[in-house]
């Protein structure tokens, strides 16, 4: 076998930076509360870093309960006093203006992100950023057509909405957050993850460029105490989170029986499950996009791979091709497909369940890709040889890492791609509908894909069963979650 | 940040294992054809199209971008395809096709230029043995509305008259009606005919319409013994795009797996601007890789495309834009 080689040498792209500069990174950040940026009460603080250089990025403040305390009063004014009295077509003219000025800052923002996060610049600018607009923009217009939304004459909204979001898409999230809520009617306090709040401080900026009335929306940094403090505030109506399955059940305790809301979205081991009949050169492209978009820091991530027996020889051979080509380095180039992971402890905590995938007999094939010496890195992993009884089948890794199984039926596919205690995510690969129908509605999960994977939208409601939590974000039926119905 | 710390790594290969060449296997029958036709997998329409946009956005920069330009121009097959064109015209083309820019020498020929028939004579007389092939379009282009036999003496006159490349169009009709067999065995006459000339095989696939087609049209003309496979005449509403382009090079790849035959692809029609021909080139270079990044195997049909790869150049070497008019019209 002649095997041509420095194929991918034709074309040697140079370096493509985008400026660090235009994200206008101030030396330390307050709390958002009331319309206004205050210090904390105890003044303490941390520093957010750069994850693809471990370089300090931002002085950040540690709200305490007392701070927490402050912003849930500011909320709870601005509820009472402005926003429940404030019109739908009113409350829509907001959020279209925060939509347009996203929109207006949509670079400074990406540049923010990219920094503070480590995924691509290409992901912030093509995919975070126009997202988080479009979800403004399209809870805009639900604003003055709540009575047609489907929850009655006259949906009511909570209250005050304590919102908790993780650190993989961070402005994305607040607006997933932050828009329905606003949309609805209600007041919200939001805590962005300890490891990236620049976006949401950024966030906060534009608020104040759109006059959204103060106390409206209030931002609080801190870490998990800060969340926490949140959770027990008494006048605090509705609690939405986005994280890890662990902290999900923690809150649901501590809220038991306090009458107030809640809706959660979790973790994820979704099944890409791939048929003979699939549109193989897509197919491949969807596998790489399922695990290896930003990272595999995705919770919906398509991390185990069912591939139908009698095609997962061409189909390995075909996904390691194509992981070999994936850029991997500097997230601020223009041309890097797999940026930096987030932080060394998510590092630590893929490196230490791949290295139980070895231990535990599947096969490991990585890219023989350079990794920068310095920030926080893991080349892209796809295990074979893996059975479901295996770790790595059975957890969130959270990272480049997908695990390959093989399966025979159809039946064989949907009973693999279920055993699982998550039902976040799925996706079905088959130039067959009747087929990818008959899978999908027998799939528990709240998200199917057929032949493509990790498509958002604001119009589509996306939410989990099971382990991966309740409750749906996007689409009319993201609304309920802010409504009293 | 410096940007040289965290410099990215290009990946060396494709990992795209060409065997050692084998017999293509001769095809008689009609079911022989759709079997082997079968075994291709479908395309994704949305997938394809989402995969040239991805790859649409990768940024050429510096170094990259001049040899990407040079590597343009020499990829160029420099057309005339008019009815009213003369031997003046042609003679004029010829001269700049192996001289792009007269006034610098650095400049790279083109691949070829590509005439009709009638036109092949003048366009040797110029060229000479110099390196720029002479290529012409044939077989009652671009219908293909003719007997074989018409066909196959347009392609010898061609090739008498000095046309080291022929390309032909397939019989569209014959194509979408099933006809397999047709279009297989008028290839394999014309690629007769051709005798040591290098056959394109056009598709026409604005007329073939789905990719699904695209792709089973790409390996018929491969299995006939084509020597490129080529998007179009440049004479109907559509004619290259981006994820046709894509389509056809998963093809030559999976045939080069398979059958250890490198088949090269033309892109023709409609690609003006050299913004355009660097996304070709990045989807060639990410899909099958150097060898490909060949004018062996890979070419731009285009007219206007040249004098933009080479206002961009000048751009690229002295920082400044010249004016449209100081290169030469045609």
């Amino acid at each position: 076998m002649e095997s041509l080689h420095s194929q991918l040498g034709g074309l040697q792209y140079d370096d493509a930076p985008e400026s660090a500069a235009i994200a206008k990174i101030q030396s330390d950040y307050g709390l958002f509360i009331n319309g206004k940026f205050t210090s904390p009460k105890d003044h303490k603080s941390f520093f957010t870093t750069n994850p693809a250089t471990e370089e300090k990025l931002a002085k950040i403040s540690q709200a305490d309960a007392k701070d927490v305390d402050a912003a849930v009063l500011a909320a709870k004014r601005a509820y009472e006093k402005v926003w429940s009295k404030t019109s739908g077509p009113e409350r829509a003219k907001y959020l279209y203006r925060i939509a347009r000025l996203i929109q207006e800052r949509s670079r400074e923002l990406a540049v923010t992100e990219t920094l503070d996060n480590g995924k691509p610049i290409r992901e912030t600018r093509d995919i975070d950023i126009p997202l988080a607009a479009a979800h403004f923009f399209y809870y805009a217009g639900w604003a003055d057509k709540l009575s047609y939304a489907g929850f009655g004459p006259d949906p009511q909204p909570l209250g005050v909405a304590g919102q908790i979001i993780p650190w993989n898409f961070p402005l994305l999230m607040a607006a997933w957050k932050l828009a329905p809520a606003l949309a609805a009617g209600n007041t919200c306090v939001l805590k962005p993850a300890e490891t990236t709040p620049l976006t949401a401080l950024l966030l906060a900026e534009i608020l104040q460029q759109a006059e959204l009335p103060d106390g409206v929306v209030n931002i609080i940094t801190g870490d998990g105490s800060t969340g926490a403090a949140l959770v027990d505030h008494p006048d605090v109506n509705k609690i939405a989170f986005t994280g890890s399955t662990g902290v999900g059940r923690l809150i649901q305790q501590r809220i038991a029986g306090s009458g107030k809301h809640l809706t959660l979205e979790l973790g994820g081991k979704g099944a890409n499950i791939v048929f003979e009949d699939a549109p193989l050169d897509e197919m491949v492209e969807g596998i790489i996009d399922g695990i290896f978009f930003n990272q595999g820091h995705v919770c919906c991530a398509g991390s185990r791979l069912l591939v139908q027996e009698s095609i997962a020889d061409d189909v390995l051979r075909r996904l390691m091709r194509r992981v070999e080509q994936l850029r991997v380095g500097d997230p601020m180039d223009k041309n890097t497909d797999v940026g930096a992971i987030n932080s060394a402890e998510q590092l630590a905590r893929i490196s230490e369940l791949t290295a139980t995938g070895e231990q535990e007999g599947a096969t490991r094939l990585t890219s023989t890709c350079v990794l920068p010496s310095k920030g926080y890195w893991f080349a892209p992993t796809v295990f074979t040889n893996v059975s479901q009884s295996h770790r790595i089948a059975r957890e969130e890794i959270f990272g480049p890492v997908l695990s390959m199984l093989t399966f025979r039926t159809p039946e064989e596919a949907v009973q693999k791609a279920n055993n699982t205690n998550y039902g976040l995510a799925c996706g079905v690969w088959s130039e067959k509908g009747s087929r990818t129908l008959w899978v999908a509605e027998r799939l528990r999960a709240g998200v199917i894909w057929a032949n493509t994977y990790n498509k958002f939208d604001p119009t589509s409601p996306f939410g989990g069963v099971r382990e991966s939590g309740f409750g749906r974000e996007g689409g009319r039926q993201g609304l309920e979650a802010y409504l009293n119905v | 940040m410096t940007s040289s710390a965290l410099r990215l790594v290009t990946p060396d290969s494709t990992g795209i294992e060409i065997p050692a060449r084998r017999n293509l296997p001769s095809f008689v029958t009609e079911s022989g054809l759709r079997t082997e036709l079968k075994k291709l997998s479908g395309v994704d329409a949305v997938g394809a199209e989402a995969r040239v946009a991805k790859l649409g956005t990768r940024s050429l920069k510096k170094e990259t971008k001049k040899s990407a330009i040079d590597l343009a121009i020499s990829m160029v097959d420099l057309t005339t395809l008019e009815g009213a064109d003369t031997a003046g015209r042609v003679a004029s083309l010829c001269t700049k096709a192996m001289h792009p820019d007269s006034t610098n020498p650095l400049v790279p020929s083109v691949a070829a230029v590509c005439v009709y028939p009638d036109m092949v004579a003048t366009a040797r007389s110029v060229i000479g043995s110099g390196a720029v092939h002479v290529a012409s379009v044939a077989t009652a282009f671009p219908s293909g509305r003719a007997s074989l036999a018409v066909k196959l003496l347009d392609t010898k006159e061609a090739v008498d008259a000095g046309a080291d490349e022929i390309d032909m169009v397939i019989d569209r009709g014959a194509f979408l009606s099933g006809n397999l067999l047709k279009v297989y065995e008028e290839i394999v006459a014309v690629k007769d005919a051709c005798g040591t000339a290098h056959l394109k095989v056009i598709l026409e696939t604005g007329e073939l319409v789905t990719y699904d087609n695209v792709r089973r049209a790409s390996w018929l003309a491969m299995l006939a013994g084509a020597d490129f496979i080529k998007t179009s005449t440049g004479k109907v509403g559509v004619n290259a795009t981006l994820p046709v382009a894509l389509v056809m090079l998963e093809a030559v790849r999976d045939f080069a797996e398979e059958y250890g035959e490198v088949v090269g692809v033309k892109v023709a029609g409609g690609i003006r601007t050299t913004k355009d021909a660097l996304k070709y080139l990045v989807v060639v270079n990410e899909t099958v890789g150097s060898t490909w990044l060949d004018p062996d195997y890979f070419r731009f049909g285009a007219s206007s495309l040249l004098n933009d790869l080479l206002l961009q150049r000048t751009k690229q070497q002295s920082g400044n834009y010249a004016r449209p008019d100081r290169f030469s019209g045609d």
